[in-house]
């Protein structure tokens, strides 16, 4: 694939860097119009992004990326990393989604937000976030890509924890950060392995490398594994996931825009990215396609037991990105679909978030799902667009989840042997609980009896609000179809991800049969759900006498309660030794010297005695000592 | 022989001989105190008048001796131009008035400053 | 005899600033009290800015000057300009009128009736003026001279304005006189030396330029006893200078009781100069005596570093800690010399353009902490500063951060050069000791990093004033390029690389 070069790149990025750099020094000043340039510079970037659209589609195929060379970074000798931006056909798809539904959660918030005094700080770490989005797609290296991913990790710290007033907030904002933190050193491992082996640390320069077979399958496994442990960081999969739930702390919008759409699918774009090390590397293939599908299941149970709307969201984002990730994990014939069912959920899930919030903010920023009910006469538009995103996102034909997750189910299946049945079984298992937790969501929230507190007046949005949540359902509507017809969207991204143009291996069962299956799986869920939640009334706490399984599934499949005892109670009984050692021992040790190096210090003090005289002696002695020295090592 | 012998020799010749004369004029020279012989230089003339201070000299004293040096060199900077300035031409006169200038923006300051002024 | 050709276009910038300071005395002289600030900074600045234009113009050139007595060459080049950077930045700090910081007659008697007068009058000498530009200039000719008589008659030019400047403080006057001439007495024991060893090199070499030198090292195969007695009693005046120990005892007495934009201009200008001369010297003129005076400066090296680190750990007054950083800085410039290679050539410009730009910084913000008194030099006040003004407190950060060597500020980029120069000629002992020393001094920032963050603020007058335009644009061009070198030093390392050669 030759690359041709544009000088355009750069303004994708630059135009949403320095809004948010021209917002946060501006001031208060800018208070007034800070979200009208916020959010113009977000529609200036996706502007931008449809133009480089534009041109790429009129270039042929195989030679549709371009790179633009900024500046060399650091050079240091044999070691040269320049700062290039690499636009192709995965980084559009990437780009078009942040900028695009990037600008129309930009307009809501202008709505979202308007009661907030810090509102342009707030669009200020949108457009940061943006900036840094954009970085991470554009990065033609795993280093530039590095820092975009840090930007992006520190715009959401920075957005979760928006509201840091209150200490659970700056506390979930924590949480999120120090999970993260465990995945980049993941990245940062694979930068070093890739550097180590390859001595390249561009995408480029490293699938030559593994092309020219510079690296045993030990270090590509190596660097898979350290490359999915940050994916499993920033997406929140298994075992990382615990934070995505505590994160919907931040602002619905940001829930919308980074903690559904986009940042959290910078995993699956990493894998993506990565196709050259997996496709070589099947051990670290497997355990991608493994904690795709554990977390697919997870999320999926976990969203079974929410009442927080945001959370029980959250969850189904986790059990989503789990569906996206399971299908990198399944080597070139799943990448495209990944992709595909990125793009969709960003769509669809973004707009059900949005929807939530059009419902908070209807409900007195109520959380609580036992609390709505019956909201869909007095919420009309927010019904609708919520309800369109519901249909796409349990996939009923022809809304976009429909199309994706068919596919990925599909490709689960024709992975071969017993691995595909088990995997093709999951996918079906994540897609009747997916009908079923969604459809309880829909149900408690829309239908059924109005269960508001006395003091909840809800009332429909207003339209800076509602327009952006009815495209995003057109969206959710159209994109599936567009996407898969005629695979037009696998063959766009076949000479990224897909270079050797591998051919359908054996299918297990045919299409159709699949499809009947998850509509099958689907109308499972669906009619429990209905039995369970439309005939009774909801009680307005939640029921305390159930199974211990329905226990385990509020507190989240118990994954903070892991965390606790796994890290954070041997963590603490491991600190309080190294506190006891480092106090007895070490400091011991540290402390006499520094004791040591005290006194030694105001022992050399009294040689500074303020007499000229004492100083010049010691000029004297420090001559001879000279004169004494050169003449014993010369002669 | 090294070169540095005769030096030495003649270091040692004068040490020997400050030695010896001290030496011998506290041996042979007669030994009669009184009041001049106490007195500085041995002179008979009193040391008129006394510094002030304690003997100290007034530090006037060191400004006009410090610009009496300055000028002093400058003067013995003009000799050896002086003895080649035929060979030097143009060059060497114009160096010497940027020279002479200098010194003479040092000699405005001080007139202007005060310091050519005894009180 | 033939008369001597000068190459007037290629010694411009020093003549320039010369020319200023000489103008700067007939203003003094001549002009009404009234005019004579604007007039003299005017004439300052508009000097040094022009001698930075000729200084650009010229940038090419690598050729001797003067009869050879100088050598205008890439390392001069690159040395002079950060000469005048710093100067112009020191002048900046200089010339700021809101903090009273020059007495206005030096000679008086602290305490006395002509003092107390002046003072209240708020008169404000501008003598200090044509004195930093003398300064300036005799910076400029010192690592450009290629002749021993040249070098010494620069050092006395550059120390001599420096030792008057140093007696200027307003406030505190006795430590102010006390520093003047400590800095005097020592400095001219130290001359003496110097001249001393000069003596022995011309003696052996025939010769006092430095091309007359290098030639004469390699005739002889340099193990003439004479020319090694030179070398030492040279490199004791050199390192002198530099405060490097055992020679270093005046810095933190004179650093503490300058006028504090004098330290800052002081502390920059004379390391550039001083460490400009040292490698020149080094590496041009005795280089081939290497195996002798490398473990010289090898040891020199180990324990100025040690004792910079150490001491500082002691000190209770922050322009002390400054003055001990300040020599255990000379101590990692000295393993720039040892490594004696290109790299270390680079390497030591690259630090010494670094260093000036975040030690000038660092004392213009002491310059802002203040009480009824003056300036606030102790420590234990400056507890809870970044509670009281977090963007000041913020800047001092980022300087002790840049002076410990911390990544992703201009300080790093010049340790990591030097270390690596260093290490890659060989001399691991020395390298060693530079990270364990490295290690110890960030120990001293950090402490005053925490102490300003991590305790209360105590209410005892001590407050951060906000002078004029001219110390804000100080502070805020040193930090903008100690953050911008360390975040992309390359372009400023390039460009280095590519001048820094000596003239053949």
């Amino acid at each position: 694939m030759s690359l041709g070069t544009s000088d355009t790149l750069v303004y994708l990025i630059a135009i949403p860097l320095f809004s948010s750099a021209f917002l946060l020094l501006g001031g208060r000043a800018l208070d007034r119009v800070g979200h009208l340039i916020g959010t113009a510079a977000s529609a200036s970037s996706f502007v931008v992004a449809l133009i480089e659209l534009n041109k790429m589609l009129g270039r042929d195929a195989e030679s549709r990326g371009v790179t633009q060379h900024l500046f060399t970074w650091i050079n240091v000798g044999s070691f040269q990393i320049d700062a290039t931006l690499l636009l192709d056909q995965l980084s559009i798809c990437f780009v078009l989604l942040i900028t695009g539904v990037g600008t129309l959660i930009h307009i809501y918030s202008i709505s979202y937000m308007a009661h907030d005094i810090d509102r342009r700080r707030f669009f200020a770490f949108l457009n940061l976030f943006i900036a840094a989005m954009l970085l991470l797609v554009l990065g033609n290296s795993y280093l530039n890509l590095y820092v975009g991913w840090e930007g992006v990790g520190l715009a959401s710290y920075l957005l979760i924890g928006f509201w840091n007033q209150k200490p659970t907030y700056a506390t979930a904002a924590k949480k999120a950060f120090v999970a993260n933190r465990v995945g980049d050193v993941g990245l940062s491992l694979a930068v070093m392995i890739a550097f180590v082996q390859f001595g390249a640390v561009t995408f480029d320069g490293v699938a030559k490398g593994i092309e020219a077979g510079s690296a045993s399958s030990t270090a590509l496994n190596a660097m898979g594994a350290a490359i999915l442990l940050a994916a499993v960081g920033k997406s929140a999969q298994f075992p990382l996931q615990a934070w995505l739930g505590d994160a919907m702390a931040g602002p619905t919008p940001v829930s919308a825009l980074i903690h559904a759409a986009t940042m959290v699918t910078a995993g699956v774009y990493l894998i993506s990215r990565s196709n050259f090390v997996f496709d070589n590397a099947p051990t670290a293939q497997l355990l991608v396609v493994i904690v795709g599908a554990v977390t697919l299941l997870f999320g999926a149970v976990i969203g079974m037991a929410k009442d927080d709307i945001k959370k029980a969201l959250a969850a189904s984002t986790m059990s989503q990105i789990g569906y996206m990730i399971l299908a990198t994990g399944l080597g070139p014939a799943g990448y495209a679909f990944a992709m595909m069912h990125l793009l969709t959920h960003g769509f669809f899930k973004a707009g059900m978030f949005l929807g939530a919030g059009s419902v908070m903010h209807g409900m007195n920023d109520e959380v609580d799902m036992r609390k709505y009910g019956a909201l869909r006469k007095v919420m009309p538009i927010t019904f609708a667009t919520f309800g369109l995103g519901y249909l796409a996102i349990i996939g009923i034909p022809p809304f976009a989840g429909f199309y994706s997750k068919d596919k990925i189910i599909e490709t689960a299946f024709n992975a071969g042997g017993s691995k595909g049945i088990i995997l093709g079984c999951v996918t079906l298992l994540g897609a009747a609980i997916t009908a079923f937790y969604m459809t309880r969501v829909m149900l408690m929230t829309f239908f059924g009896t109005k269960r508001w507190d006395s003091a909840a007046h809800p009332h429909e949005s207003p339209w800076l609000m509602t327009v952006p949540m009815i495209l995003l359902s057109i969206g959710s509507i159209t994109t599936g179809f567009i996407f898969s017809n005629g695979d037009r969207l696998k063959n766009f991204l076949a000479p990224v991800v897909d270079k050797h143009h591998h051919e359908h291996e054996t299918e297990l069962l045919a299409p159709i049969v699949v499809t009947g299956l998850a509509m099958f799986a689907v109308a499972i869920g669906i009619s429990i759900a209905l039995a369970k939640y439309s005939r009774k009334t909801i009680p307005a706490s939640a029921p305390t006498d159930v199974t211990v399984w329905t226990k385990i599934a509020r507190r989240d499949l118990l994954q903070d309660d892991f965390n606790e005892t796994v890290f954070m109670r041997p963590g603490q009984s491991l600190t309080r030794v190294l506190a006891f050692l480092d106090k007895r021992v070490v400091d011991g040790a540290v402390s006499g010297v520094g004791a040591m190096t005290l006194r030694l210090a105001g022992d050399l003090r009294k040689t500074q005695t303020g007499y000229v005289r004492s100083y010049a002696l010691l000029i004297l002695l420090g001559t001879v000592a000279i004169l004494a020295a050169i003449l014993v090592v010369t002669v | 022989m090294n070169p540095y012998l005769p030096i030495i020799a003649i270091g040692a010749v004068g040490f020997g001989f400050a030695a010896f004369s001290v030496v011998a004029a506290a041996i042979s020279g007669p030994r009669r105190y009184n009041r001049s012989k106490i007195d500085a230089y041995e002179c008979g003339i009193e040391p008129t008048p006394q510094a002030a201070g304690g003997g100290r000299f007034p530090v006037k004293y060191f400004l006009t001796a410090m610009l009496f040096i300055i000028f002093d060199i400058e003067i013995v900077f003009l000799y050896p131009w002086a003895v080649s300035f035929d060979q030097l031409g143009l060059f060497g006169i114009v160096e010497m008035f940027i020279f002479i200038a200098t010194v003479f923006i040092a000699y405005g300051y001080v007139w202007r400053r005060g310091g050519l002024e005894w009180d | 005899m033939n008369a001597p050709n000068i190459e007037y276009g290629i010694l411009g910038p020093i003549l320039i600033v010369l020319a200023a300071a000489l103008i700067g005395v007939l203003i003094e002289a001549f002009v009404s009290r009234r005019y004579r600030y604007i007039l003299q900074t005017g004439t300052a600045f508009a000097a040094v800015a022009l001698a930075f234009l000729q200084l650009v113009l010229i940038r090419q050139t690598s050729s001797k000057a003067a009869v050879s007595s100088m050598s205008i060459d890439g390392v001069t080049i690159v040395l002079q300009g950060s000469v005048l950077i710093f100067g112009f930045l020191g002048l900046l700090l200089i010339a700021e009128r809101g903090f009273q910081s020059f007495t206005a007659q030096a000679a008086a008697i602290p305490g006395s009736n002509e003092e107390q007068k002046a003072l209240v009058s708020g008169l404000q000498q501008t003598e200090v003026f044509p004195l930093t530009l003398f300064a300036i200039s005799g910076a400029m000719l010192f690592p450009a001279a290629n002749d021993l008589l040249t070098l010494f008659v620069s050092l006395e030019v550059l120390s001599l304005p420096l030792y008057l400047m140093a007696g200027l403080s307003q406030r505190r006057r006795l430590l102010s006189q006390e520093a003047a001439l400590k800095y005097f007495l020592l400095g001219a024991f130290s001359s003496a030396f110097f001249l001393f060893g000069s003596a022995f090199i011309y003696g052996q070499a025939g010769s006092t330029t430095f091309d007359g030198i290098r030639k004469s090292i390699v005739e002889s195969g340099g193990s003439d006893q004479f020319l090694l007695v030179g070398l030492a009693l040279l490199t004791v005046g050199l390192l002198f200078k530099v405060s490097a120990a055992p020679f270093h005892a005046w810095t933190p007495d004179v650093y503490q009781g300058s006028p504090t934009p004098v330290t800052a201009f002081m502390a920059a200008v004379t390391k550039v100069a001083a460490f400009g001369a040292a490698i020149r010297i080094y590496y041009f003129a005795v280089g081939g005596l290497v195996w002798s005076w490398r473990p010289i400066l090898i040891a020199i090296s180990i324990v100025t570093m040690a004792i910079g680190t150490v001491i500082a750990i002691a000190q209770k007054d922050i322009k002390r800690v400054l003055a001990y950083s300040a020599i255990a800085h000379s101590g990692f410039l000295l393993t720039g010399i040892i490594a004696l290679s290109k790299d270390g050539l680079n390497a030591t410009l690259i630090y010494l353009f670094t260093y000036g730009f975040t030690t000038i910084g660092t004392f213009a913000i002491v310059t802002l902490v203040r009480d009824s008194g003056g300036e606030v030099s102790d420590l234990n006040r400056w507890a809870g500063l970044g509670k009281r003004s977090p963007l000041v407190a913020g800047t001092f950060t980022l300087f002790l951060l840049g002076l410990a060597g911390i990544p992703l500020t201009s300080g790093f980029v010049g340790k990591f050069a030097i270390f690596t120069a260093a290490y890659k000629s060989g001399n691991i002992s020395v390298v060693v000791a530079g990270v364990l020393a490295s290690a110890i001094a960030a120990f001293f920032y950090i402490r005053i990093i925490v102490m300003m963050y991590f305790s209360d603020p105590v209410e005892d007058g001590t407050s951060v004033v906000i002078p004029s335009a001219m110390t804000v644009a100080t502070i805020a061009i040193c930090a903008v390029a100690t953050l911008v070198m360390g975040i992309y030093p390359q372009p400023v390392i390039s460009a280095i690389n590519s001048l820094a050669f000596f003239a053949g």
